[in-house]
């Protein structure tokens, strides 16, 4: 930083690319450590027609503050790592364009809801806990199926879940873990998507219904909608994996119908079925 | 920012800032607070006219028309509003609609009051796995109810067609008839009718019965993609049907074509 004695510091540079001459773009961005209160560091930047704010960061990065600490790797929205708050926002850096945001200075955070590493890097563990106690794909033991031949109708709905890139922005919007921490007993929006695409998928044969409902809390969520709207792949999170999930749960708790059917067929035979 | 770059499509295809519809634009740089103040003052006014016309009110009929707050018509001599027999059910299923429970947690409790915006209530979050919101999933029973209730008001559509032996069109027909059809849309594109129809199901090429159930399934998805707007829509349709009624009640003429 080329000043850091206390409040909010200041940075300039010129650089190359800057098309428009006039145009520069100033950023805010969080600097801090764990422990540290942090503090909003101001940088101006050259503008580049088409940049996007991880090319800002980046330009700090190599020309003005060589410690800042962002993770990234692709600049292509495909592997997930440029997670920030931009403007408040849940954003990926390297997809959120400099002309697409408003006027004035814009400010680059660290996700909230999860622990800071440092600068704009967090600590994203706790998920890789929650992926790890899901049961993965189990298909039936049926060795004399042969290779499997999945209809495209069957399968076309896991698709949209396949597209994730585990950015966790889903996770990190989420009033849940946001604003109630609530993140030890909460799956979370990722992982119902991970699940529905299990669940959903015609040659597993798991039920993780009633882990969803008790270890993953899925009935914390209350359908506000905003990991649909922060999700940079556009899978409608809610609509498509996290209802769905409350309505197989309902199957089992909160179907009027389908309790009498089960009554029934206990009564005429003394099974249970769940479903 | 410049405005100066050229209209573009991000990596997924979508539309920049430049290429976006008036429409998306306002929702996106409207100030946050703007959807909860409009849903809870719809919500708010929706409830009270809900609520005064079918406790307080006359029963709301005229001529050919029923208002959909009174059909289907259960008991009407007894000491209470006929309308309190049947207008539960409709109204707990819009109270426990997944669209409409997205709308109030937002404006009603600020829970969260718009994305990425710190809480202001303090204290136990329980979400809907406690009382009251675990009330919601009593959704899929009411939405049972409201499917049959949704088949009467299709027969008062039809019956209003024919009036002391003759076809009778009306406006009120015609405003019975675009009622019925946006509650259709609305009900059409519920998550737990598409759960029931094919969601529920793994495996739809299994037979040709659940292939059946997977075409279903596609066409509910177009209606629940746009489930916000039929609730919108029929919400405003059927308070129309109402008024409309208690206008003619109230002495208005109902321009008509008799036939037959
Ligand atoms: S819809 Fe549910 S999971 Fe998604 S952000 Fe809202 S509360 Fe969290
Ligand atoms: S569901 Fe969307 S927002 Fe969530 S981790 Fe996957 S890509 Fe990111
Ligand atoms: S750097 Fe890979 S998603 Fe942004
Ligand atoms: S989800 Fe809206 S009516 Fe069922």
């Amino acid at each position: 930083m080329s000043d850091n004695a206390g409040g909010e510091v200041v940075a300039t540079s010129e650089g190359p690319g800057h098309e428009h001459g006039q145009e520069e773009v100033q950023l805010n961005i969080f600097r801090g450590l764990p422990g540290e209160e942090g503090q909003q560091v101001s940088y101006t930047v050259p503008f580049v027609t088409g940049m996007v704010v991880l090319d800002a960061v980046h330009h700090v990065q190599r020309n003005i503050d060589t410690d800042l600490a962002c993770r990234w790797n692709c600049k292509a929205a495909k592997c997930g790592s440029c997670s920030a708050e931009i403007n408040g926002k849940p954003a990926l850096m390297c997809k959120t364009r400099v002309e697409d945001l408003p006027e004035g200075p814009i400010s680059v955070a660290p996700m909230r809801s999860f622990p800071l590493v440092k600068d704009l890097v967090t600590d994203v563990s706790r998920n890789y806990e929650i992926n790890a106690s899901i049961p993965q794909f189990t298909p039936a033991d049926d060795p004399s199926e042969g290779p499997w031949r999945i209809q495209q109708e069957d399968i076309e709905r896991v698709y949209e879940f396949r597209k994730c890139i585990e950015c966790f922005l889903c996770q990190d919007v989420c009033h849940i873990n946001r604003d109630h921490g609530l993140s030890a007993q909460y799956f979370g929006p990722r992982f119902f998507v991970r699940v529905a695409s299990l669940e959903m998928h015609p040659k597993d044969v798991l039920d993780r219904r009633e882990q969803t409902r008790a270890e993953g809390g899925i009935g914390f969520c209350n359908v506000t909608k905003c990991c649909t709207d922060v999700c940079p792949e556009h899978i409608h999170i809610t609509d498509n994996a996290i209802i769905p999930m409350k309505e197989r749960i309902n199957d089992v708790h909160w179907d009027p119908l389908r309790a009498l059917g089960r009554t029934f067929r206990r009564s005429s035979d003394g099974s249970v079925s769940t479903s | 920012m410049s405005a100066s770059a050229p209209p573009s499509v991000d990596l997924q295809g979508r539309a920049s800032r430049d290429t976006l519809g008036w429409l998306d634009k306002l929702r996106r740089d409207a100030p946050w607070w703007v959807y909860p103040v409009t849903v809870v003052v719809a919500l708010g006014l929706f409830s009270l006219y809900a609520a005064w016309t079918s406790i307080i009110a006359h029963p709301s009929s005229y001529g050919p028309y029923l208002s959909p707050f009174y059909s289907p018509q259960i008991w009407v001599t007894g000491p209470v509003s006929p309308a309190i027999w049947v207008v539960w059910a409709p109204l707990i299923f819009r109270a426990s609609c997944y669209y409409y429970r997205k709308s109030y947690h937002r404006a009603f409790f600020w829970d969260p009051p718009a994305c990425a915006r710190p809480e202001v209530r303090k204290g136990k979050y329980s979400g809907e796995t406690r009382f009251p919101f675990v009330l919601s999933n009593l959704h899929r029973f009411t939405m049972y109810i409201t499917t049959v209730v949704l088949a009467f008001l299709w027969y008062d559509v039809a019956r209003a067609l024919i009036y002391n032996g003759h076809w009778y069109l009306g406006l009120g027909t015609g405003i019975m008839l675009v009622n019925v059809i946006l509650l259709t849309g609305y009900t059409s594109g519920c998550h737990s009718l598409r759960h029931l129809v094919g969601g529920g199901l793994d495996c739809y090429s299994c037979s040709a019965y659940r292939r059946a159930r997977k075409k279903t399934w596609n066409v509910m998805t177009w209606f629940n993609l746009r489930h916000s707007v039929w609730a919108w829509a029929s919400m405003i349709s059927v308070v129309a049907v109402d008024v409309y009624i208690r206008l003619l009640m109230s002495g208005l003429p109902d321009p008509h074509i008799l036939l037959g």
